[in-house]
């Protein structure tokens, strides 16, 4: 082997004397001609490291030497190795795209020849060659990736840092980069990509798994995922309502991790589970509340013969399976399904993110105490949100065309698509904070243009990095919000004690929102929207860039709210959160391409090269079935 | 509804407060403010360094010169030697004025002749000079006086008898400091409110607003109060430390003065509002505020007077709201003034107060999408 | 791989493309076209009509309760004079009112006995002079111009009545350099070292702070590029614009207002240069430093356009002031300037003055580039 292209020694920075580190004692080697992924959720530590990389910051403790040059002494030098494209691209919006990149190419001293035929030969590479005259302001997410990574590649680099460069884009143009990055890995340039996304860094060639600071792991990411292996199953044939069945497993001790995928649920559990194994430890300690117990009773009696329940049965219904190699739950005793509708639980293989999970300690119960204390909300039988050919245009650009679709109550729905689809200009005509240009938004069969005070006294709203008042300590911001919404007194009061008990604020009251840790910033968000008990929630990107087991909190208080019958709307651009969704609307380029459930678009995507899509082969499917040409912008 | 405001005004004055930025503003420029404006910023005439040429060897000569000696304007004097040295000595600043007397002086002066003296201003800097050609002048009569009297020749009976109401000694800062709980007060509204719907765009918690049972209505009151509060108690500051630390005379009614104070500080709350709507960020809101400050303090007659604008230019400062608070300051401070007085300076503001309001409650609407 | 090419090449080539780009960012921001060419017009014209220092039409009120004949040509005497603009009544209580409403600045009023007096030898009649003393400025000019008038009227009647207690002592006062006693004429000049800081101070620091808040610094530092090329390249596009705007608000003074100019073109383009330089150098400090647009308005403003403004000597009287304050006026660079251009504008080419103002400017620029390049490293903290 030879020796490694970088050498990471005992890394740790700390950017103010008081505060934790950024980086807590990092050392890695790295070899030359892969990708090597740093994975991890917002305030991990990629930016800081790959800023390290680049001789950007200063290590407090330790060094980083690339191809034998140390990113201290010898900063001149790592300069001219390496091609970085920052965060935001790193491109003058006010420039055209031949101007940004004759800027990067006299920055790096390529002239003449050599300059022209890079230039010819990147913007063939990057499909850019006919924009050239445009302004870098005026290109879509994906064409300013790719400008921003040509930038970084004019002199042909030995080493690529590339942060989060996937962030928000279109699917289709994050499959592009993701071939160009590999293709580059031929002319023996190294890739360091950075990614909140840990779908991505299980491609990698290698990966350096980064929380708050500390390396949790460092190598091949397959060698990560064996820790789960055998450990990993999916409940399927589940009919009917599938949250409740997720907060029952989430119950049980053996299982550290579920999630919704589609009609299925998928779980991590705690401990290798042999064939042979029964699933009766798992089925014996299950907690029902009383709610549901009373439920199940009262549906129990009204049932008489197990032959009655149908599919159409709201309630949960759990099986007894035939006995086969197939694993089965079995609860309580006397509930029993007929033979026809048995749960299957089946293996899958292991991924990436059930590894750091693993690695973190296992998700959270499937408990909302949020929930718990939201009382029901009587069902509706008119929709509770309803878009009527929604279409907002700023000037000569069209946001959104024509868009329509209701949401019953009691469902999650999903505003799926890239950022600059028209999924957030949608979203904010629809909580009332645009005005469409024509068509109208109801909620709670409320027209939000002229019952706007009252139709939004039934929203409730998260908005992306929660916005909250960070100057403002913990308790001053539920005061506010609360006020806002119209509760007083009494009422106010006990809802903020109710809010404090429920996420555990009590030693966060007197903290400035700002100085919250990112978990709890998200619980004090979600107290803030849902303190006036809303018939809807509104939801904004709600968990871009949190840790996965943040993100499985929010989704149970979420699940657990639905349950008791508050609608959801949700946007995002992170296909796995899609899976959550009931239904999910696909939009691109301003319009909804397709509406339906998460399985159903799956299946409209299957083809002999893709038998068993993901949500993300569904829609490159669908967004090329759609027609247009992805780099064209609007 | 009254709720809803409530929240939001409480949420307004911690949000200030607590915000680093806002909360410099609020301490910062009053203090530099204060101090400028009690020592520097004065257009008084003292410490003048001067020369005197003295041609003359006679005993009137040398009284004369002696009398510049006793002036407290003058506390620099420097004897030139011949007629050439004026020249480089005024160009090169070392003094604003030369005092020439002709060899003759003494002379005609015994002779009862008449004598002159010369006076070489500086005419760079016309303000200072004009009013130290006048000390000279005046100087130079009263020697004249003092002369005829001692010769005995007759002298003319009237003198001029000189009061100066209100300010007996006119001390500049009896002027500045009133001015400047106006000024001030503008400068800390105007910032406050400019900032306020800024800062909620750049924290994105605008948008979390907007999407409450909130009316527009309701969040701009939210942000008006708390911004009428806290310009009016800096302003209420500045009265406070001019009256009891300046010891600046406080005839008038305090209460006519917070009548007016509180109109002029609603209508800069609008032009603030006004102003927070256009802008993005923060900074932008700043150099807002800034531009339409700069142009209200030249033009209000601060610096100076309004009757020296162009004639064309003076209807335009009828729609600035610090003129008209400036002279009720000035008056209720110095002049006891009356209420009626008081009141035709009020309701102009008022008008505009409603104006500007109605303006940025409109642009605020508007720029919600 | 490209062979590295030998530094100094490299160095006019990527020095050269960074000032393109900023060149190119100016043309398109709409904020920096107004901070450097809107900004300053409107300003120049602020300080060409609005302020004036000059009292012309002093609004005054003349009391006659004695309407002898010695009394009225006392009231010609003040009518004649381009200096007032004199309301006439019988009783000082019609103006009462008057002077406190601010409608007139002063009270001039003649006793009914003026006469009477007069003519008894033994007895001195008085004429009283009233001023508003709320604005002290205006009342030093209405005891000026009141005393001035009034000694004219003397000297007349002496002359007409041929009597012999002429005042003996005349005195003829000769203002240099600007006989016409325009404040606007200095005013003007002085305003330029405000525009001057607006442009080199103000807009480039928040310019390069712009710059860390996009990110964009960031990919540039990551290439060859060294930290002195950077500056360089920032502050050459400004500098330009800099003498530019500055150039036009001196034409457009010239034509606007008439502004004399008697010094050379020359030599005003470079001590300008001089001060813009350190104008540059104060930005370019403060923007290091603050590395957000925010902050480095708030320092800018505090730091660079309000000691322009009061401690310049461009409108406030440095002599005038407490001696500690005179003492900090030594290291506000605008107060060079501004001494430099008044005499530029009004006197000439004095060179023993600019070479002594120069002097200073270009020390005080010299330590703000010291120290801006000490603070400054290619590190994002």
């Amino acid at each position: 082997m030879s020796d490694p292209l970088i050498v990471i020694h005992e890394i740790t920075k700390l950017f103010t004397p008081s505060s934790p580190p950024a980086l807590d004692n990092i050392s890695a080697a790295i070899s030359k001609g892969k990708i090597i992924g740093i994975a991890g959720p917002d305030g991990a530590g990629k930016t800081t490291l790959i800023r390290l990389m680049a001789s950007l910051l200063l290590p407090t403790k330790g060094r980083i030497t690339i191809a034998g040059y140390d990113t201290v002494k010898d900063a001149a030098q790592i300069s001219r190795l390496i091609g970085y494209m920052p965060q935001k691209f790193g491109l003058y919006e006010d420039l055209s795209v031949i101007q940004n990149l004759t800027l990067y190419a006299d920055l790096q001293g390529v002239t003449g020849k050599v300059r022209q035929e890079m230039f010819d030969k990147l913007l063939t590479f990057t499909d850019l060659k006919k924009f050239q005259q445009r302004l870098a302001g005026a290109l879509s997410g994906g064409m300013k990736q790719k400008l921003g990574l040509a930038c970084a590649l004019i002199r042909k680099p030995t080493l690529l840092l590339l942060d989060e460069p996937s962030v928000g884009v279109d699917p289709i143009s994050r499959r592009e980069l993701w071939k160009m990055v590999q293709s580059l890995l031929e002319e023996s340039i190294t890739v360091i990509w950075s990614t909140a996304y840990l779908d991505e860094a299980e491609r990698t060639d290698s990966v350096i798994l980064l929380d708050e600071g500390k390396l949790l792991f460092f190598g091949p990411p397959q060698d990560l995922t064996q820790r789960v292996k055998g450990k990993t199953f999916q409940i399927q044939n589940i009919s009917g309502n599938r949250r409740p069945i997720l907060k029952q497993a989430l119950q049980k001790e053996e299982v550290i991790d579920g999630v919704i995928q589609g009609k299925d649920i998928r779980i991590v559990t705690r401990k290798v589970l042999e064939p042979g194994d029964l699933y009766h430890p798992l089925v014996e300690n299950s907690h029902l509340d009383s709610a549901r117990q009373s439920q199940i009773e009262a549906s129990r009696s009204e049932r008489g013969s197990p032959s009655q329940i149908g599919k159409g049965d709201e309630e949960d219904q759990f099986g007894k399976a035939a006995a086969s190699r197939n694993r089965n739950f079995q609860l309580e005793d006397g509930i029993h399904l007929p033979a026809h509708q048995p749960l299957q639980l089946n293996p899958v293989s292991p991924r990436f993110e059930d590894a750091f999970i693993d690695m973190l300690g296992g998700g959270p119960g499937g408990v909302s105490a949020l929930a718990e204390k939201t009382p029901v909300l009587p069902k509706k039988s008119e929709p509770i949100i309803q878009a009527e050919h929604l279409t907002k245009k700023f000037g000569d650009f069209t946001a959104a065309r024509d868009i329509t679709f209701t949401v019953p109550s009691g469902e999650i729905f999903g505003l799926l698509g890239p950022n600059g689809a028209g999924k957030s200009t949608t979203f904010k005509m629809l909580c009332g904070l645009l005005t469409p240009t024509s068509g109208k938004a109801f909620v709670n069969s409320l027209d939000l243009q002229t019952a706007g005070s009252e139709a939004r006294s039934h929203i409730g709203y998260m908005a992306q990095k929660f916005s909250l008042y960070g100057n403002l300590s913990v308790r001053q911001n539920l005061d506010f919000f609360s006020g806002i919404y119209n509760l007083k007194g009494h009422h106010k009061r006990n809802m903020i004690e109710e809010m404090v008990e429920t996420f555990a604020l009590t030693p966060y009251l007197g903290v400035n929102a700002d100085a919250l840790p990112l978990g709890f910033k998200q619980r004090l968000a979600l107290s803030c929207s849902v303190m006036h008990r809303p018939q809807v929630l509104f939801l904004d990107e709600p968990t871009s860039g949190v840790d996965p087991v943040t993100r499985r909190e929010f989704w149970n208080h979420i699940n657990g709210l639905v349950e008791k019958g508050v609608t959801v709307m949700v946007t995002t651009h992170f296909m796995d959160e899609a899976e959550y969704c009931d239904r999910i609307a696909l939009i691109y380029q301003s319009q909804v391409i397709k509406i339906g459930t998460p399985d159903e678009l799956k299946q409209g995507s299957v083809s002999s090269d893709h038998p068993k899509p993901t949500l993300e082969d569904a829609f490159i499917h669908l967004i090329k079935q759609f027609g247009e040409v992805p780099n064209a912008t609007g | 509804m009254l709720n809803r405001i409530f929240a939001l005004i409480i949420k307004e004055f911690l949000a200030v407060w607590r915000d680093k930025k806002s909360r410099f503003v609020l301490i910062v420029p009053p203090i530099i403010q204060l101090f400028i404006f009690a020592f520097a910023a004065t257009l008084d005439v003292k410490n003048v360094p001067i020369g005197i040429l003295n041609r003359d060897n006679g005993r009137q000569g040398f009284e004369l010169a002696q009398r510049f000696h006793g002036s407290p304007v003058f506390n620099k004097i420097i004897y030139l030697q011949s007629v050439d040295e004026i020249g480089p000595f005024i160009d090169n600043m070392r003094g604003v004025m030369v005092v020439s007397l002709d060899e003759q002086f003494s002379r005609n002066l015994e002779a009862q002749q008449p004598a002159q003296v010369q006076l070489i201003l500086d005419g760079r800097k016309s303000n200072t000079t004009q009013i130290v050609a006048g000390y000279a002048s005046s100087i130079i009569q009263t020697f004249n006086d003092d002369f005829a009297a001692l010769s005995g020749f007759p002298q003319q009976n009237t003198i001029l008898v000189i009061r100066n109401w209100f300010n007996p000694n006119l001390l500049y800062y009896w002027y500045n400091i009133p001015s400047l709980s106006g000024i001030l007060t503008m400068l800390v509204a105007l910032l406050v409110t400019a900032l306020s719907v800024a800062r909620e765009r750049e924290l994105g918690t605008f948008d979390q607003l907007l999407v409450s049972p909130a009316t527009p209505f309701e969040i701009l009151v939210g942000k008006t109060v708390p911004a009428v509060v806290i310009s009016m108690l800096e302003g209420s500051l500045i009265i406070f430390v001019g009256v009891f630390i300046f010891q600046i005379p406080f005839t008038g009614s305090l209460f006519l003065l917070y009548c007016s104070m509180f109109v002029f500080v609603l209508a800069i709350v609008g032009v603030g509002l006004f102003i927070s709507s256009l802008s993005q960020t923060q900074q932008q809101a700043v150099l807002g505020s800034f531009l339409f400050m700069s142009p209200s303090v030249l033009l209000s007659g601060f610096a100076t007077p309004i009757e020296n604008m162009p004639a064309w230019l003076q209807p335009v400062t009828y729609l600035i709201p610090l003129r008209y608070y400036l002279v009720v300051a000035k008056g209720i401070f110095l002049k006891d003034m009356p209420g009626d007085i008081v009141f035709n300076n009020i309701w102009p503001t008022a008008i505009i107060a409603l104006c500007t309001l109605t303006a940025a409650s409109w642009l605020f609407k508007r720029r919600l999408q | 791989m490209l062979q590295d090419s030998p530094i100094s090449i490299g160095r006019a080539r990527r020095l050269k493309a960074l000032i393109i780009k900023e060149f190119y960012q100016i043309i398109r921001d709409p904020s920096s076209i107004m901070i450097s060419i809107v900004l300053p017009l409107v300003l120049l014209f602020l300080y060409g009509f609005g302020v004036s220092l000059d009292l012309d039409h002093l609004r005054v009120a003349l009391v006659l309760e004695d309407t002898s004949p010695d009394a009225q040509s006392f009231a010609k005497s003040m009518t004649d004079s381009h200096y007032f603009d004199v309301k006439i009544g019988r009783d000082r209580r019609e103006f009462t009112q008057d002077i406190l409403k601010g409608a007139v600045r002063g009270m001039v009023v003649v006793p009914s006995y003026f006469t009477a007096f007069r003519n008894r030898q033994d007895i001195i009649a008085p004429i009283q002079v009233i001023t508003d003393g709320s604005e002290p400025n205006t009342a030093n000019f209405v005891q000026n111009y009141v005393t001035g008038a009034w000694q004219n009227w003397l000297r007349q009647e002496a002359i007409s009545q041929d009597l012999t207690g002429l005042p003996l002592v005349t005195t003829e006062s000769r203002f240099w350099y600007n006989e016409e006693l325009e404040s606007r004429n200095f005013l003007v000049p002085g305003s330029l070292a405000i525009i001057m800081t607006l442009i080199g101070t103000l807009l480039t620091s928040l310019v390069v702070a712009r710059e860390w808040e996009r990110g964009t610094m960031e990919a540039i530092m990551a290439t060859p590029v060294t930290i002195v090329e950077l500056l360089i390249g920032k502050l050459v596009p400004y500098f330009i614009l800099g003498m530019g705007s500055m150039t036009l608000c001196v034409i457009t003074a010239r034509l606007l207002y008439d502004t004399p100019f008697r010094g050379s073109w020359l030599l005003l383009e470079f001590v300008s240069a001089c001060f813009l330089t350190t104008a540059l150098g104060l930005g370019l400090l403060i923007s290091i430093v603050t590395k957000n647009q925010f902050a480095a308005a708030q320092a800018a403003m505090v730091a660079a356009f309000l000691p322009a403004y009061i401690l310049s000597g461009f409108l406030f009287e440095i002599g005038s002031m407490p001696l500690p304050i005179q003492l900090l006026t030594y290291i506000v660079a605008a107060k060079y300037f501004v001494t430099s251009l008044q005499t530029l504008f009004l006197v000439g080419d004095i060179w023993s003055l600019i070479i002594v103002n120069v002097i200073p400017m270009l020390l005080i620029g010299l330590i703000f580039f010291i120290l801006s390049s000490r603070l400054s490293v290619k590190r994002l903290d």
